[in-house]
């Protein structure tokens, strides 16, 4: 081990060696946690809950998937959405769906 | 093939020597790569696992819950709905749901209550997530009062605490006997807050929500594959603030390392002519250079991967959490289950390790295929 490349290469080895070793971490993790998991999704079915706990600070963040388009601007005509977490979500793609057809083809009034 | 390895081992020791000659410079080339590495894997890896664990998590999700909309707002569901989609054909489950949101001014924290639909919960009595138990220090046997949006104050028991594994899905859950909730937020008799339903054949989930349209047109219904498709895409990983916030270090990394590998200095220059003068060929020197660049990049690759595993599955991401929480005072505190997608570690790999790898190689060759004097003198 006198040679620099030695060192070079065989902390490159030690370090791939690591990188390995999380896949098997990795595995290892996974067949703990099945059990858990099956029961985690247990309770969600039996309880009939339809989003996990993200992001509690707003209604539409807490349950993004039953929140209307309209709820994080909900305070007052034009204002702006003001939970820090709405920022991390995209709306749900089911409301764009829906919501942009409608756009689209509903007439302008008068 | 020997004859090449133990050349290419002289080249490495050439750029190793060379490395630790400028070792300020090169360690902080390293420490600054690794941490890229580090942060870009870290929201990779914990926005693959999350998404996979809520997909996995919402896979029993109710196939259809329909909402009663008006003007654009979530409202409840009156008496006799229920009824009426009982009767139509293909509906083979129907349950009215009852929960609803509750603001903690003590903790200014928000708590989902709810009805539960697989257990009975005596009156008085309520079992809550574990969020709750942390950060109101509840436990079995205490007991804790809520004011009611009527101003009056209802004090219940806590009987249970759900289990710290489900943490994702119940955290913030206060569940509670239908009659305790009703009287607590005042709901009428017979109204909802929404209705879960299945379906039959699961084919025709998509004629039933066309039906319910038809037959109650001020109702949403929402599909279960529409819930999943939303959490599959919700945590993409190019998407959200946090991206968008590293893509100006991912730029200044670019900058610093474009600038690092692509302006030779005076001195790597004099060295390029000295070595090209004592009879290197260009191609020596280009490999010499590619071993510096693949393995500075190389290591800041496998290190900062290794350090954002141990980060998002070991240390439970606890150095972005505070970015995801928000304003939310009640969060869920869980350990992922390790998914690693190999196209993604590919992707991150490509991206970091090539681009700094080629950055080094084109000024090389151009000072390299110069004339030995001409590089000295520049």
């Amino acid at each position: 081990m006198s040679r620099p490349s030695d060192r070079v290469l065989g902390f490159t080895l030690l370090a791939a060696a690591l990188f390995a070793a999380t896949f098997v971490d990795a595995a290892l993790r996974r067949g703990t946690h099945e059990a858990a998991l099956q029961r985690t999704a247990r309770l969600a079915e039996d309880l009939r809950l339809s989003d996990p706990v993200l992001f509690t600070e707003a209604r539409y963040t807490r349950h993004p998937t039953q929140a209307d388009l309209h709820s994080a601007f909900q305070d007052h005509p034009v204002a702006f959405e003001h939970f820090p977490s709405g920022s991390l979500l995209p709306p749900p793609a089911l409301l764009l769906d829906r919501h942009e057809p409608l756009d689209r083809e509903a007439a302008p009034s008068d | 093939m020997n004859r090449w390895i133990e050349k290419q081992r002289h080249l490495i020791d050439f750029t190793a020597s060379s490395l630790a000659r400028r070792k300020g410079k090169s360690l902080g080339l390293l420490v600054v790569y690794t941490l890229l590495v580090f942060v870009l894997a870290s929201v990779s890896l914990y926005t693959h696992a999350l998404r996979n664990e809520a997909t996995r998590v919402l896979a029993g999700t109710p196939e259809i819950v329909l909402q009663r909309l008006i003007a654009g707002r979530h409202d409840l569901v009156p008496p006799g709905y229920v009824e009426k989609i009982g009767r139509m054909r293909g509906v083979q489950k129907i349950e009215g749901r009852l929960w609803g949101y509750y603001y903690d001014s003590v903790l200014k924290a928000n708590y989902t209550f709810m009805v539960p639909a697989d257990r009975n919960i005596a009156e008085g009595e309520i079992t809550v997530g574990p969020a709750l138990e942390r950060s109101r220090g509840l436990a079995a046997g205490n007991g804790i009062s809520f004011r009611a949006y009527s101003g009056e104050l209802h004090t219940f028991i806590v009987t249970g605490v759900l289990a710290h594994e489900s943490e994702l899905v119940s955290a913030d859950l206060v569940l509670m006997s239908e009659a305790d909730f009703r009287r607590f937020f005042a709901y009428p008799e017979g109204h909802y807050t929404d209705i879960a339903l299945w379906v039959a054949n699961p084919q025709e989930v998509r004629n039933v929500g066309r039906k319910l349209i038809d037959a109650l047109p001020d109702s949403r219904p929402i599909l279960r594959e529409e819930v999943l498709r939303t959490y599959a895409s919700v945590f993409d990983w190019r998407e959200g603030m946090m991206l968008a916030l590293l893509s100006a270090a991912i730029l200044a990394f670019g900058i610093f390392a474009w600038e690092k590998a692509a302006g030779l200095s005076a001195e790597e220059k004099r060295e390029i002519g000295i070595l090209k003068a004592i009879g290197w060929e260009t191609g020596d020197v280009i490999a010499m250079k590619f071993w510096e660049g693949f393995l500075v990049s190389l290591l800041a690759f496998l290190l900062g991967y290794v350090a954002a595993y141990v980060h998002v599955f070991h240390f439970e991401f606890a150095l972005f959490a505070p970015v995801l929480q928000g304003w939310a005072v009640l969060y869920p505190s869980f350990a992922l289950t390790p998914r690693i997608d190999g196209v993604q570690v590919a992707t991150l790999f490509v991206f970091t390790v090539l681009p700094y790898t080629a950055a080094t190689l084109v000024p090389i060759w151009r000072a390299a295929t110069t004339d030995p004097d001409t590089v000295m003198r520049s």
